[in-house]
């Protein structure tokens, strides 16, 4: 039988991933908006599995807006990319650096 | 079940502006390029028939409709009234910065519209699932709105840099929410509170929701440490669009958080008071030392926002009826200050000359001493020197720290406000006694100058009067 608590390690474990591939990867964008995407997806794990075991339908609702507002917010991410793309011809999260002070 | 339409009037705000967003997206398909600057006049006149509306469906009740998702209470109210005449202000200044630059297009209003209506829709949210809904159309907005300048390697590069950080601390703050929702089983504020109030901080799901929750609240405000965004986009995004980012949506980050922590979480002031009084301090002292060494004043500017953002939290962290209305007195007085110091450097950006730097600033007495006074004036607020109404907003924050017997508090915030009025003073000092760079009157349009002579005068006569704002913000928690 799998347990509330074994749901909620696994979206635990996939949003530390997340989190970790936001401030470990120093070369890919894309990368970066993936992780995004992950950590969205681990807090969807979370709201299925309390949605379930509560037995409240609210969080299985909750969880179709985030999908809908994560496509939104991927088509601005990956617009902002190709912006960025032809005015600086590289990707790379390093070279993101003309801004400091 | 049928459906009750009177459950939509305290909506008709919101409709009214979702409706006028859509009138722009059309009208400016058949619109001609010589005539694009009709979309400007249809977004402020729209604009000022919502503040109307607004102010007809308010009143002292509260109002709870839509399944309990959605309320109408008087803080949104003169919440909703204050981000709606920001972001008028914002239009009349930018008109002419994006005439001369080709970007007078619908998209602009299009795009900041959709924000007021996110930021609308925060202030009058009573469930998480609204409130993440508003949040997420003010941030989605603004992320294009900073990438607006498809030509500026450094817009693109703010917006990149404003959209994963923005994006992580929604995400942050979702996996909070999310937590809430396993410890409370609900996704309303008002079940959330009582589910709160029963179980009390023994309850380690929730007390680790709530560490998210303020994580998130921290990100979306800038403060420390989750500030990295702020300088970034502040200096990337083109003058316009930093005007508008830097104002209004600091009163919705104010009711992003009233609404979760004092709605939803009351019950657990004492766990999140320790935290917002670690963010203070840290915001109050990066802020104001950082920005005395930035030679951009957009840089600078977004250095100060960090600091005033360590003032907002030090009334919400009071959680005194006093504090609350200390807090929300200082978001909409922080964000008029806003309006007026970038609306200035809207003003004074020419075609090709973006006017970023302090140096930009020199000798502005002499170019146009009225500018220059009102300049000076909303300098002096951000400094908190009397009898602007810095000085009001700061003192009735203070006043409700020390209320709660944390008078260290409030001497740490003196401390690094003196600090602070170092670099602000700094700025009327180069206006006012320093040789122009650039020869030559400022060349400013009609309604920009009314838009600042107004913000000006508001700031003054806001410090003479404070009454007048400070009213209704003690009625909407009393």
């Amino acid at each position: 039988m799998i347990e509330l608590s074994d749901y909620l390690m696994l979206s635990g474990i996939l949003f530390a991933i997340s989190i970790a591939g936001i401030f470990i990867n120093r070369k890919n964008l894309i990368v970066l908006l993936m992780c995004i995407e992950l950590m969205l997806l681990a807090v969807n794990t979370n709201f299925i599995a309390f949605s379930h075991f509560l037995g409240d339908m609210a969080g299985q609702v909750f969880v179709f807006f985030i999908l809908t507002v994560a496509a939104a917010e991927a088509a601005i991410g990956l617009a902002i990319l190709v912006v960025l793309f032809r005015s600086r011809r590289t990707i790379d999260v390093e070279d993101l650096d003309a801004l400091k002070g | 079940m049928t459906f009750d339409y009177a459950q939509l009037v305290p909506l008709v705000p919101e409709i009214a502006v979702l409706a006028l967003a859509s009138i722009l997206l059309l009208v400016d398909l058949w619109l001609k390029d010589d005539d694009k600057g009709k979309n400007h006049l249809i977004a402020v006149f729209g604009l000022v028939v919502v503040i109307g509306l607004t102010g007809l469906v308010g009143s002292e009740h509260r109002e709870i409709v839509l399944n309990g998702s959605y309320i109408r209470d008087p803080m949104s109210d003169v919440l909703k009234i204050a981000i709606l005449v920001i972001s008028l202000l914002s239009f009349v200044y930018s008109r002419d910065y994006l005439r001369d630059r080709g970007m007078l297009v619908g998209e602009f209003y299009v795009l900041t519209l959709c924000a007021v209506l996110g930021m609308m829709v925060m202030v009058s949210a009573n469930s998480f699932l609204t409130l993440y809904l508003g949040l997420e159309l003010l941030a989605l907005s603004l992320y294009a709105l900073v990438a607006f300048d498809r030509d500026s390697p450094s817009g693109a590069e703010a917006a990149m840099k404003y959209f994963v950080l923005g994006a992580l601390g929604s995400g942050l703050l979702l996996y909070g929410i999310s937590m809430l929702y396993g410890a409370s089983g609900s996704l309303e504020l008002g079940p959330v509170a009582r589910a709160v109030a029963w179980q009390g901080a023994d309850n380690q799901v929730l007390v680790f929701g709530l560490v998210f929750v303020v994580i998130g609240i921290g990100f979306k405000f800038g403060a420390v440490p989750f500030h990295m965004w702020v300088p970034d986009t502040y200096q990337g995004a083109p003058n316009p669009v930093v005007l508008f980012l830097g104002s209004a949506p600091k009163i919705a980050a104010f009711a992003l958080a009233f609404r979760l922590l004092v709605d939803g979480l009351g019950q657990l002031h004492g766990d999140w008071q320790g935290m917002l009084v670690i963010l203070a301090v840290i915001s109050l002292a990066v802020g104001n030392i950082v920005a005395i060494a930035q030679t951009n004043i957009k840089r600078m500017l977004a250095y100060s926002t960090i600091s005033h953002v360590g003032f907002i939290f030090l009334g919400l962290l009071a959680g005194t009826v006093e504090g609350f209305a200390a807090a929300m007195f200082y978001a909409i007085v922080y964000a008029l200050m806003a309006a007026g110091g970038f609306g200035l450097l809207v003003m004074m950006s020419r075609q090709g000359h973006e006017v970023e730097r302090l140096d930009d600033l020199k000798g502005l007495n002499e170019r146009d001493s009225w500018q220059a006074a009102m300049m000076a004036l909303v300098m002096f607020s951000m400094a908190g020197v009397p009898p602007t109404v810095g000085f009001m907003a700061k003192l009735l924050v203070l006043d409700a720290v020390i209320s709660i017997g944390f008078w260290w508090l409030a001497l740490i915030a003196v401390f690094f406000s003196v600090i602070g009025a170092f670099y602000y003073l700094r700025v009327v000092k180069i206006i006012y006694f320093d040789q122009p760079e650039i020869a030559g009157p400022l060349v400013v349009g009609t309604g920009a100058r009314f838009a600042l002579s107004f913000n000006g005068l508001a700031i003054l006569f806001l410090g003479i009067f404070p009454a007048s704002l400070l009213a209704y913000c003690q009625a909407a928690f009393a």
